[in-house]
């Protein structure tokens, strides 16, 4: 039956498969190859580490997207075992408020700190009444950095409340009667038990922040962050090349940063995606 | 019931501040979006004519945006269903280096997949004008998920008996494929169907670099408002964006709650999209916002 079956399953299959080949592995292979096509050639690939401009663009992204991994990691950590553990009136209510936010594209988010830290901005406003002094940082690293926070916690909460949920009560309830301190239970007990969930939504995190162009692009008009650099070097300066071969080196990143995501995930969450 | 300690108070206290800064700015934007002069604040009066005037504007791309993402919707289910179906079947390396393919556009930023079907495509003329390019952007980053959902539907549910007895019955593979398969994957359609228009309705990274003047999705005109508009009427279209996706995100929160496993061919912990609740799924998947 199976060996019949064959060619029917082919079939269904070839138009997800003729989709993804002409689509996408041609136009990424040709990407790669393209950014070879450079006046330096394959060396572009060595170059856009080189070339002081890209290079900072490089750690800036690192730098921030770790930030913010590390912030929200710290923010939904202590929110999603707060709701996870505790019964309340009003909990569900929350934690639809902490998870709503998930769908909305980047340039929405870039626009809502505009709402709290530009220049008609709430912060602005509260700062200038208690401090006369109008405090606006929307179009910098830091209103940059309030972005990706905004937008990774919603992905990161949830994750911690799945695996948050799997956790050993008996194995916090034997370290307390032998007399460890609630401090001790969460370094000792509670962290370690959440640490492959807090990897495996870091990396998730990370990649995000790494790949988003939707908030830096409404933010970022003077910063450089990999993702405008490669706008602006492929639509205003027209350098192709240079733009292909850091695509490529932006998509490693985050294609190694799921895949840990990935090999963590494993362990604490039904991944059977 | 455990008597509240500090501890609870500050944690909630804590949790209460993260809830209000992921709200404040939204309500603050619904509300710019309604006030005549947010300079001024509310006192200067509600309106609807920054809403007009989004509407005046910007209409077009709304009506783009529903378009492609109804399209984007039909070719998913047409081309995903039937790929689910396959990978679900066939275990082996060939189905598993395919799976890895087709999801991989989710763990490439957005403006890479743009870029490499600029450089591959853009040349031809006709293509690169049309509403069609972006849809392929959009078929591409949302394939995924009808996938995975219905894969997910498809390993909770004991399908090879099903099929059995229909071929013990005498149904050809095309009559058990539509008549047996696709019935059952139902919840999974609807699920991935959620996703897909969702984030169709929302993508701005890829359609950003293949949009061209004549052809603005609603997520492109609002990165246009918010660079060159008065506030109020960047809010006024952030309002009307909600108002789109909001009954989307309520349907996946009431639909999807975590629930029971229903009767004794579901297999457990082998449906992410059930077991976990779609929007934990969601939160694990979507790669970009």
């Amino acid at each position: 039956m199976r060996r019949q079956e064959f060619p029917y399953l082919v079939i269904l299959i070839l138009p997800a498969m003729i989709i993804a080949l002409a689509f996408f592995l041609l136009p990424v292979a040709r990407l790669a190859v393209v950014a070879g096509t450079g006046p330096s050639g394959m060396a572009t690939y060595w170059t856009v580490l080189t070339t002081p401009r890209y290079f900072e663009a490089l750690v800036a992204t690192v730098v921030l997207a770790a930030t913010v991994t590390f912030t929200t990691l710290l923010i939904a950590t202590i929110a999603g075992l707060f709701l996870e553990r505790n019964r309340f009136f009003g909990r569900s209510m929350l934690i639809a408020m902490l998870t709503f936010p998930l769908a909305f594209p980047g340039v929405v988010v870039g626009f809502l700190v505009i709402m709290l830290a530009g220049r008609q901005g709430l912060i602005g406003q509260f700062t200038e009444l208690v401090f006369q002094d109008r405090l606006v940082f929307a179009y910098s690293m830091a209103g940059l950095f309030m972005g990706y926070v905004y937008f990774s916690i919603p992905r990161v909460i949830l994750t911690i409340m799945a695996a948050a949920e799997k956790l050993d009560a008996n194995l916090e309830e034997a370290a307390r009667s032998l007399g460890a301190s609630q401090w001790r239970v969460v370094r000792d007990v509670i962290l370690p038990a959440l640490m492959p969930a807090l990897i495996a939504s870091g990396a998730i995190a990370f990649a995000t922040a790494m790949g988003a162009f939707g908030t830096a692009f409404t933010l970022a008009t003077n910063i450089d962050v990999l993702p405008m650099t490669i706008y602006t070097e492929f639509t205003l300066r027209a350098n192709i090349a240079s733009a292909a071969a850091l695509s490529i080196v932006l998509g490693l990143i985050t294609w190694i940063a799921l895949n840990v995501a990935r090999s963590f995930a494993g362990t604490t969450v039904a991944a059977a995606g | 019931m455990r008597r509240r300690t500090w501890t609870f108070y500050a944690q909630f206290a804590f949790t209460l501040l993260v809830c209000l800064f992921l709200l404040v700015p939204v309500v603050m934007s619904v509300l710019a979006g309604v006030t005549v002069n947010f300079l001024q604040g509310l006192g200067s009066g509600l309106t609807l004519q920054w809403v007009y005037e989004v509407w005046r504007l910007y209409s077009d791309t709304i009506f783009l945006s529903l378009l492609i993402a109804i399209a984007c919707l039909a070719t998913t289910i047409v081309i995903g269903v039937p790929a689910a179906y396959v990978l679900a079947k066939r275990g082996g390396p060939v189905a598993r280096m395919i799976e890895e393919t087709l999801t991989l556009p989710l763990a490439i930023p957005g403006l890479a997949i743009a870029l490499a079907l600029l450089i591959t495509y853009g040349g031809i003329r006709e293509f690169r004008a049309s509403w069609v390019f972006i849809l392929v952007g959009h078929v591409l980053y949302t394939l995924p998920f009808m996938i995975r959902a219905v894969m997910a539907v498809l390993s909770s549910i004991n399908f090879r008996v099903l099929e059995e007895g229909a071929a013990s019955l005498g149904a050809g593979f095309w009559q058990r494929f539509f008549g047996v398969i696709v019935p059952n994957c139902r919840s999974g359609i609807l699920a991935g169907s959620l996703m897909v228009v969702t984030l169709s309705i929302g993508e701005f990274n890829i359609t950003w670099m293949l949009h061209t003047p004549l052809t603005k999705t609603l997520p492109v005109g609002l990165a246009d408002s918010y660079a060159s508009m008065r506030l109020e009427i960047g809010s006024a279209y952030t309002l009307v964006f909600l108002v789109m996706i909001l009954p989307l995100l309520v349907a996946m929160q009431v639909w999807a709650q975590p629930r029971k496993r229903r009767a004794a061919v579901a297999e457990p912990e082998a449906d992410p999209a059930q077991s976990e609740g779609l929007t934990r799924y969601v939160a694990r998947e979507v790669v970009r916002p």
